[in-house]
């Protein structure tokens, strides 16, 4: 069952018949498990991996710690709870160490993404401070190199 | 005065010429060509391999390390046996790394023949052996297998093959080329067969990480095997480390003492940053080996499946990354069928006949190559067999 979680993991278009024949198990096997998987929740979405500069459209990715006086009583999570809902969050993790918050942010541009972090994200309650830093390059999003390398060349035929 | 005597020695003129040499000119003139005739995998070095060999670099380790081999590596070459296949060896004594796994057998052969003795190869099998018991003196004696016994080698068929003269039983589970495994039991009779006639064993365990219905049995771990077996291995296949060209020998202590007087001669040592790269390739890449022998298992029931769907029989590879279909329904020959499937449709394979005598009827398939291409490989393949048998 990790092996079909897997494979979809690394390509959301593969069909039920195609994993089968992957992993030598039945289709109908295959499409059940799918099925559990989405159902459960273990599968949550298929999404695609776009890179947006090639597209030429502009995204700008902001990476903001937050530094926070959690709420009495329910802790990081309602904080969270109201970070998460602004749809320009594209991810939100709490973390140990020096902050408490790592919001990572989607916006067209950089004044987006600024204007964001002073209107809305800083004067939440119990938010008692930020730093924002803008991404320069993503060479790797995902597991995905978003960088073109020359493939090795292998001899045509070899014994 | 005139030189009577040719150039080239007579050993070397009576090597048969390479069996795929004529292929690969072939290949070579078609750059959109699918190949399925590579032996080795299509996966880089694991990075974390790679950096190590960098660090070894920048580090200036650029001299000799001893003959047979650094220190750590055949440590951490006593732990992996130990770890991986139950085989205990003394690093100090009964190791040695060679520059690939080829140079392995070819120095064993010469550390252990005498002139004109017989060497027991199976086949078909891997390119060099009959070459190399040829340039260490003996005299090759090809032992068929079928695919009725899965490419098992039979005891009496190896018998049939053994005189007094014989030597040596040079075998090569899991096989390049059939993708045939040997398990336990099978092994174990191999070696009773060699002990029963004082033979020593030389093992070619190239591809003992890439087995894909339960783990390898290696010929040493039989009982009484370990006094007659040379066991040889490398990181070429299982580490898609083919370029660094190194791999080694395990054995009893005076032969490997033999191989290594060889192996100093002819190349000093293994290289340095190969050498220096492999520690981490044992210490810490266990879980690079297992991505790839999933990502070949999943390949490996793709290509068997449109094979058989096609009309080619094939039987169940389980272990290296070849395929080896039957293709004698086509009423072709190896050749042709490799040489028309070339032409009509830009596939590349490999004919059996270039694994010996016994490859007739066959073609070798590699799956080392990306699934998209297996899968249009294999889509041109089923086009050209529908005209074919059509």
């Amino acid at each position: 069952m990790e092996e079909i979680l897997q494979l979809l993991s690394e390509d959301a278009h593969l069909t039920a018949a195609q994993i089968a024949e992957r992993t030598g198990k039945s289709e109908d096997e295959v499409a059940n498990a799918v099925a559990k998987f989405e159902e459960d929740k273990v599968i949550r979405r298929y999404k695609t991996v776009v890179d947006w500069e090639r597209a030429g459209i502009e995204h700008v990715f902001g990476f903001i710690e937050v530094r926070c006086a959690p709420e009495r009583g329910v802790g990081f999570d309602a904080v969270a709870e109201r970070i998460m809902e602004f749809p320009e969050v594209h991810s939100l993790y709490l973390m140990s160490g020096a902050y408490d918050f790592l919001v990572v942010v989607q916006g067209g541009n950089m004044r987006d993404i600024a204007y964001f972090v002073a209107e809305k994200l800083a004067p939440l309650d119990h938010v008692v401070g930020t730093a924002t830093h803008f991404v320069l390059k993503r060479y790797k999003v995902d597991g995905d190199i978003m960088i073109d390398r020359a493939q090795a060349k292998r001899l045509p035929i070899t014994p | 005065m005139a030189r009577t005597q040719p150039r080239i020695s007579q050993r070397v003129q009576g090597l048969p010429p390479s069996g795929i040499r004529r292929f690969f000119e072939l290949v070579e003139k078609m750059p959109d060509a699918i190949s399925l005739g590579i032996g080795e995998p299509d996966f880089v070095t694991p990075w974390r391999v790679r950096e190590a060999g960098i660090y070894s670099l920048e580090r200036g380790h650029t001299h000799y390390t001893p003959s047979r081999g650094m220190r750590p590596l055949l440590q951490e070459l006593a732990l992996y046996l130990e770890r991986r296949f139950g085989l205990r060896y003394d690093p100090e004594r009964e190791l040695l790394v060679t520059v690939g796994g080829s140079e392995a057998i070819d120095i064993a052969l010469r550390a252990v023949l005498e002139p004109g003795d017989g060497v027991l190869i199976p086949q078909p099998c891997f390119v060099s052996y009959v070459p190399c018991a040829a340039l260490g003196g003996g005299r090759a004696l090809p032992v068929s297998t079928s695919v009725e016994h899965n490419f098992q080698v039979q005891v009496d068929n190896l018998a049939e093959a053994c005189d007094e003269t014989t030597r040596v039983l040079l075998i090569s589970y899991p096989s390049n080329p059939t993708g045939a495994v040997m398990p336990r039991a099978g092994m174990e009779a191999l070696v009773e067969f060699a002990a029963a006639r004082d033979l020593l064993v030389i093992s070619d365990e190239i591809y003992a990480e890439l087995t894909y219905n339960g783990p390898h049995s290696s010929a040493a771990a039989a009982p009484g095997a370990r006094e007659r077996t040379i066991l040889v291995g490398g990181f070429s296949k299982a580490w898609a480390m083919t370029g660094w060209r190194l791999g080694f020998a395990a054995g009893p202590a005076d032969i490997i003492e033999a191989m290594v007087k060889v192996h100093s001669y002819a190349v000093m040592c293994s290289p340095t940053t190969a050498q220096e790269a492999a520690i981490e390739a044992l210490r810490a890449c266990d879980e690079d080996v297992d991505h790839m022998r999933r990502e070949y298992n999943q390949r490996r029931r793709v290509i068997v499946n449109r094979l058989n769907a096609m009309g080619l029989d094939c039987f169940e590879p389980k272990g290296a990354f070849y395929a080896f279909p039957a293709i004698s329904a086509t009423g072709l020959t190896s050749e042709q069928f490799a040489e028309r499937l070339l032409e009509e449709e830009e596939v590349a394979v490999v004919p059996g006949t270039a694994f010996g005598p016994g490859g007739e009827g066959f073609v070798r398939c590699s799956y080392a190559t990306s699934m998209s291409l297996i899968e249009e490989a294999m889509s041109r393949m089923a086009s050209f067999m529908s005209r074919v048998s059509g």
